[in-house]
């Protein structure tokens, strides 16, 4: 049998997280098929037809799904599940949204952030803030999952040449609408799948010191920007920017926390970065136990001098 | 209207976890436990809307060891009125703990049905989906704000991309995310009076749930370690080793 993926988009762009649960999707035996629920979202699914190692692709495209609201797809999934073994989405905040619906609808139990496919039915994730490893198998016959970016490679995005299936299957649950969004916008790399990442904690003090010390480093960098929890609640910025176990999961090739204690659950969300750099007033901070290179300074004076001589 | 929460028992927050020596799990003797801090945030958020004007009864439910009345009677000192434990010494996975709540949910007649996006031990974020999809409502999840009117409520989500704002019509879960409130703290006399609320037990059996799950954890291993760093005495050095030696600028 198959293995149906969920894709993430914007009805514009499939996004990266898809590629690399297309990744983990042709890990698990049988042929990879992509579902594209959207409004207006046939250029996406176009997108999917070509990555490498998709056969199919299902496009469904009406309001109903415009905003991917749970309670629509969860039952245009349902609907399509007869045919798969698998079905698997990246766990973004719209995986994690839909996936934990369509199981109990098929009456399953699901798997959540996998980082690694051991076989068909045996999976890696991290349990208790990413203080542990949990290897998890399951006998389910149906096995719902969503899979974590950052543990598997993204497939290639071109060189595929997937079959195209237009699909009329209109599923409006009743029990939901969108109302409005206010999506954060930027000329950065997105957080998740940026080659570096620049992040700053409760140091930081105020939103006008991330433009003025955080800002300037990221932009000579060409990285995304994110934060701490403590950052996030105080204001400083969005919610979109906070990485750690209830945050976004980062892996990029460099890592620079300014400011930030280094908390387990902000560890969560980072420690799997390539190389970490640590700027910090305080030595004993537990980042330290992390960070490839610790620097111990005043972030106001070091992230200056740290922009101008790059 | 009634208000269901769904409170969870897991390792405090600030506990550091060791998995034990024969990977079967990790260790939790002597350790301390708490509400799952989403879970608390889901108290609060049910007994401001009970302040409000709203809601006019907050029950608590929760599904695990005999120990988890500590975990009721915190959430009941917060202000929730009455408890339900339902007893059972069995791994508690998600699909079940949702079928309990879904029988709990109806004999309650619940409207609002509040619970934590996760729980901190096995960081599943699944169990509120999964309740709305067997009730056959809708979800609100990871809630940064919640309004309840005229037989809807609106919630504002985080979501990767920032918020978004859906109405939900009545009954609906909704799933807290950390932003929605700043859970207070237990006052004394109030602790006093949390212990003789009454606080009700069940089994599973009574709601025809079978713990049984077809998941099965085969071994616990800690992550793997970072390899120990060093220290840079300035940032020339730094800029240095990030050039040279570490090859990412
Ligand atoms: C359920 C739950 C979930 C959570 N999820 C997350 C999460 O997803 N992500 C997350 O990040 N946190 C999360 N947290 C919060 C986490 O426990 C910490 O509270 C938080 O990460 C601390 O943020 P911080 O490091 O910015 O602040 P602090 O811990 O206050 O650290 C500030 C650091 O800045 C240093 N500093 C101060 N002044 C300067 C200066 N001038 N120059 C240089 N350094 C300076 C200090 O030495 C200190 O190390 C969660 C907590 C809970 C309970
Ligand atoms: N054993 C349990 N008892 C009560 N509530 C639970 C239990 N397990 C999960 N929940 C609820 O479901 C939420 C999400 O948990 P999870 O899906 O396991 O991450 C928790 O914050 C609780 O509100």
């Amino acid at each position: 049998m198959a293995v149906l993926v969920y894709a993430e988009h914007d009805n514009a762009e499939l996004k990266k997280a898809t590629l690399s649960t297309i990744t983990a999707a042709s890990q698990l035996g049988g042929e990879v098929h992509v579902l594209v629920a959207g409004t207006g979202c046939e250029p996406v699914a176009q997108q999917a037809t070509k990555v490498v190692g998709v056969s199919k692709v299902i496009c469904v495209d009406n309001a109903a799904y415009g905003h991917q609201l749970a309670e629509n797809v969860a039952l245009l999934i349902n609907d399509l599940a007869g045919n798969y073994s698998h079905i698997i989405a990246p766990s973004t905040s719209n995986g994690k949204n839909v996936m934990p619906r369509v199981a109990a609808l098929l009456d399953v139990s699901m798997i959540s952030d996998i980082i690694k496919v051991i076989d068909s039915n045996t999976f890696e994730r991290t349990i208790y803030a990413g203080n542990a490893i949990a290897t998890v198998k399951t006998s389910e016959e149906k096995v719902l999952l969503t899979v974590r970016a950052t543990g598997f490679d993204a497939a290639a995005a071109e060189g595929g040449s997937a079959t195209m299936e237009k699909l009329d299957d209109v599923q409006d649950a009743g029990k939901s609408t969108f109302v409005s969004e206010e999506l954060a916008t930027s000329d950065r790399p997105e957080l998740t799948s940026a080659e570096i990442v620049v992040s700053g904690g409760r140091a930081l003090a105020n939103g006008e010191n991330f433009t003025k010390y955080i800002e300037p480093l990221a932009d000579k960098l060409g990285a995304a920007i994110g934060a701490s929890r403590a950052a996030v609640d105080a204001g400083y910025v969005p919610n979109d920017m906070q990485v750690g176990q209830t945050g976004k999961i980062v892996a990029p090739t460099l890592y620079i926390a300014a400011g930030i204690s280094g908390a387990i659950q902000h560890l969560a969300g980072m420690k799997d970065s390539k190389v970490i750099v640590a700027i910090n007033s305080d030595p004993e901070a537990p980042i330290a136990n992390v960070a490839d290179y610790f620097l111990e300074g005043d972030l106001f004076t070091v992230l200056p001098e740290l922009t101008s001589k790059l | 209207m009634k208000a269901l929460v769904a409170v969870k028992r897991v390792i405090d927050y600030n506990v550091k976890v060791r998995v034990k020596a024969d990977n079967s799990g990790v260790d939790l003797s002597n350790t301390k436990m708490s509400i799952n801090p989403f879970c608390e945030i889901a108290v609060e958020e049910a007994v401001r809307l009970k302040e409000a004007g709203i809601v006019d009864e907050v029950i608590v439910a929760s599904i695990g060891p005999k120990e988890a009345q500590e975990q009721i009677r915190a959430a009941l000192a917060l202000g929730a009125d009455r408890g339900i434990l339902v007893q059972t010494d069995e791994k508690a996975y998600p699909l079940q703990v949702a079928k309990i709540l879904k029988g709990i949910a109806e004999q309650e007649s619940a409207e609002i049905i509040l619970m934590g996006k996760i729980a901190i031990d096995d960081d599943n974020n699944q169990t509120g989906q999964m309740l709305a999809a067997l009730m056959g409502i809708g979800q609100g999840t990871f809630a940064s704000e919640v309004k309840v009117e005229g037989g809807k409520v609106n919630v504002t989500r985080e979501v990767d991309g920032g918020l978004e704002t859906v109405a939900l019509s009545l009954p609906a879960v909704i799933t807290t995310d950390l932003r929605l409130n700043e859970p207070r703290y237990a006052k004394l006399p109030n602790i006093m009076k949390a212990k003789k609320k009454p606080l009700d037990e069940k089994t599973p059996a009574d709601f025809g749930v079978d713990m049984t799950s077809k998941q099965q954890i085969l071994k616990v291993t800690p992550p793997p370690e970072r390899a120990a760093g060093i220290k840079v005495a300035s940032v020339d050095e730094l800029i240095d080793k990030l050039r040279n030696e570490a090859h990412v600028i």
